[in-house]
């Protein structure tokens, strides 16, 4: 049976800033939605507090996995239960490879469910991640590389595609993972995505254009203003944003918030 | 720094090598600062008379010099309770079998020699006072390559002895040389004639065992010219209630064109003082490359340098110290530039957690006549939590024309956002930090031959086991 990760009127804060207002969200293993909306309206909070970003503090609402409430889990929790988060700005650990990285992700997920596991035989890793590098053109020289250390912005964007490829989570969210590409790195980046994803794989896509939106196509659209999702439909509602801008959502909704401020 | 007279571990939440043998022992001096006991120590290994003068002068010095009033707190270090020489077996065996069985049972459970059948070259031990243990495989014996006991360096080879001993570090040097030179014991001597290139690591091991004692070995290694070498040593010791003294001197000569690395693993439990000095005189076109990693001990003082006196010579000094609860690591390094085109390299890295100190402290000394020499100094320190704390002593003196200097020194705290990302990709919080302080020593752990990598990987892991929540 497919998974469910339902959002329940989530409300976060950072400090004593409300940032979400009352976020509900549905998305089902397979399906594909994007978020959009204009900068700072709460499109990366809703992306951190699902991964329990200790800076972020939920202060009411739900997240639930198939049921459970993840909101009492810790980050890595999280992440062996299914959920991802490709980041908007992955953070460089010097000196550590990317393939240590990857093994040492897979072997963790693996001693979580088996305490006595010896963790994945090298062959096997050293196949498997060939095979994910090929899929997503990225040359076998970068499983070498320490993460993210001295990466354009383009490369840490497809490494982080990479381990994507590499966890196979139930629910990955991508935080802007279109931002700072070209048009040819955004293609390979995409296509990957859309190559990863299928029925075992449920997507939230951030972002505020809809050109990505052509490589990974949503079945869902929702735009986000102000810490709530105002408007929600199917693939056209990106069309129209592409067309029109936000300006009509800031018209439509801004007077609501004010008087709400 | 114990209650109670329970032995304490402070420092990582396990220390694999704090078991113990019974004290059973040849002789055992009387403990403290006696000149009896100097003379009784060279008695026992029937010295020459120029070395008995010399450790009675190196004692008279020791004792009219006062303490360092510098680099860590020396304070409990308590002379009176020290025992200055214990002999645990009446010779060098260079057999292992002929080994006592208590103390080849210890070497046993370190791994000592297994290596050595794998991948070394050779391998001395030693256990308190004396080297229980010296071999070379034959071929390099063939070569001309002595690897020995300093004592029977000093047995077989007197006038090499009377000619290098002390020159490099003369017991003047400072108060811990000249301890060390009045109590020395054990340690080992190298030779590796011209051209003879010694492929795999020479290795020692240091153990101490008994409470309270001192060990002072003393290591000399001439490396001649267009000759190459990699020497290891590794320490370890039991965890007392008492206070232990290590003081070990180190004196190196790489010749013309050769090439030495000198690589320490230093793993004493955390009641012991590590107080050594180790330097190296590098002729032309030599290179001396010092790997220096400082994981355990209650206070380390140690600061490898080199003099390099010949044209071109090069220096380089890794330094590594991770400092935990209790501990307090005060390493570094000096360069002296004696000649022309000189160049060397300090790079440290420290880690200080739950309250650890680590601090660099360096000295590079450009002199006159030194021209167009070149150095660089990178000091990075990772802090761990909030209550650890480093400190970065550089001095740099430059007396030459056309030299170019470079010093960067950064200090970071492990950064929350890079654990966010490492526990999103489901690796738990001290797996995260594991990896992230893993990564910061990098640098220096691939300059390790593998076996001993895998083994400081290990040693770190441990090191950061129960560290966190």
């Amino acid at each position: 049976m497919a998974s469910l990760l339902e959002i329940q009127d989530l409300h976060v804060n950072i400090g004593e800033k409300p940032l979400l207002n009352g976020v509900s969200l549905a998305i089902r293993q397979g399906e594909v939605h994007a978020l959009m909306g204009p900068n700072g309206t709460g499109k990366s909070t809703l992306a951190y507090a699902l991964m329990g970003h200790p800076g972020y503090a939920v202060t009411s609402g739900k997240i639930l996995l198939d049921g459970t409430d993840v909101l009492g889990l810790s980050t890595d929790e999280r992440s062996r239960m299914g959920l991802f988060l490709a980041f908007q700005y992955p953070v460089a650990i010097p000196g550590v490879s990317v393939a240590n990285f990857l093994r040492t992700a897979i072997n963790a997920r693996r001693r979580a469910l088996d305490p006595q596991d010896k963790g994945i035989p090298v062959p096997e890793f050293r196949k498997m991640l060939k095979a994910k590098l090929e899929m997503l053109q990225i040359p076998v020289e970068f499983a070498g590389r320490y993460l993210n250390d001295g990466f354009s912005g383009g490369e840490k964007k497809r490494i982080e595609v990479l381990q994507l490829a590499v966890l196979l989570p139930k629910f990955a969210v991508l935080d802007e993972t279109d931002s700072g590409l070209d048009i040819d790195a955004l293609r390979i980046v995409a296509s990957g995505v859309d190559a990863i994803s299928g029925p075992d794989l449920g997507v939230l896509v951030i972002t505020h254009y809809q050109r990505i939106l052509n490589y990974i196509k949503p079945q869902f659209v929702h735009v986000m203003f102000d810490g709530r999702i105002v408007e929600s439909g199917g693939a056209d509602l990106a069309l129209r944003l592409e067309e029109q801008g936000y300006d009509w959502i800031r018209q439509k909704y801004a007077a609501a918030g004010t008087a709400k401020a | 720094m114990t209650q109670n007279g329970k032995p304490q571990w402070e420092g990582p939440s396990e220390y694999p090598y704090g078991f113990r043998d019974p004290e059973e022992y040849l002789y055992r001096a009387q403990p403290g600062l006696h000149r009896e006991v100097v003379e009784e120590i060279s008695y026992r290994k029937g010295e020459p008379d120029w070395m008995r003068k010399l450790r009675l002068e190196a004692f008279d010095h020791f004792l009219g010099r006062p303490m360092p009033a510098w680099g860590g707190d020396l304070a409990d270090l308590n002379f009176d309770e020290i025992t200055f020489y214990i002999r645990p077996s009446d010779r060098t065996q260079v057999s292992w079998d002929e080994v006592p069985e208590t103390i080849k049972r210890t070497f046993d459970r370190l791994g000592i020699p297994e290596a050595e059948r794998k991948l070394l070259a050779g391998v001395g031990a030693q256990y308190e006072s004396e080297m229980v243990y010296h071999n070379i495989q034959q071929s390099l014996e063939k070569k001309g390559v002595l690897f020995l006991s300093s004592d029977d360096g000093l047995k077989k080879y007197p006038d090499i002895y009377r000619e290098y001993f002390g020159t490099v570090v003369p017991h003047t040097d400072n108060k811990f040389a000249a301890l060390n030179t009045a109590f020395w014991s054990g340690g080992s001597f190298v030779y590796v004639p011209a051209g003879v290139h010694v492929d795999l690591p020479l290795q020692a091991y240091f153990r101490l065992n008994a409470q309270g004692v001192g060990q002072f070995e003393r290591t000399l290694i001439i490396v001649d010219e267009g000759a190459s070498v990699h020497y290891v040593e590794g320490c370890t010791a039991p965890m007392y209630t008492r206070d232990s003294l290590h003081s070990g001197v180190i004196e190196i000569i790489v010749r013309r064109g050769a090439r030495m690395r000198y690589t320490t693993i230093q793993n004493w439990s955390t009641n012991v003082y590590n107080l050594v000095t180790q330097r190296a005189l590098v002729g032309e076109g030599g290179v001396m490359e010092w790997v220096d990693s400082n994981l355990g001990s209650r206070l380390t003082m140690k600061y490898p340098a080199c003099i390099l006196q010949g044209k071109g010579a090069h220096g380089e000094i890794l330094s590594m110290a991770f400092a935990g609860r209790g501990q307090h690591q005060d390493a570094g390094g000096k360069m002296i530039h004696l000649a022309p085109g000189t160049s060397s390299k300090i790079t440290s890295k420290s880690i200080s957690k739950a309250g650890g100190r680590s601090s660099y402290r360096g000295l590079v000394k450009v002199l006159p006549g030194a021209t167009g020499s070149k150095s660089n100094v990178v000091c990075d320190a990772l802090l761990l939590d909030s209550d650890a704390r480093t400190d970065t002593y550089p001095t740099i003196r430059t007396e030459a024309e056309q030299v170019e200097i470079g010093h960067e020194a950064t200090v970071s705290k492990i950064g929350q956002e890079q654990l966010f990302y490492l526990r999103s990709r489901g690796l738990t919080e001290e797996e995260a930090v594991t990896m992230v302080v893993s990564g910061f020593i990098e640098p220096l752990v691939k300059e390790l031959p593998m076996e001993y990598a895998i083994e400081m990987n290990r040693l770190i892991q441990m090191q950061m086991s129960g560290s966190v929540g």
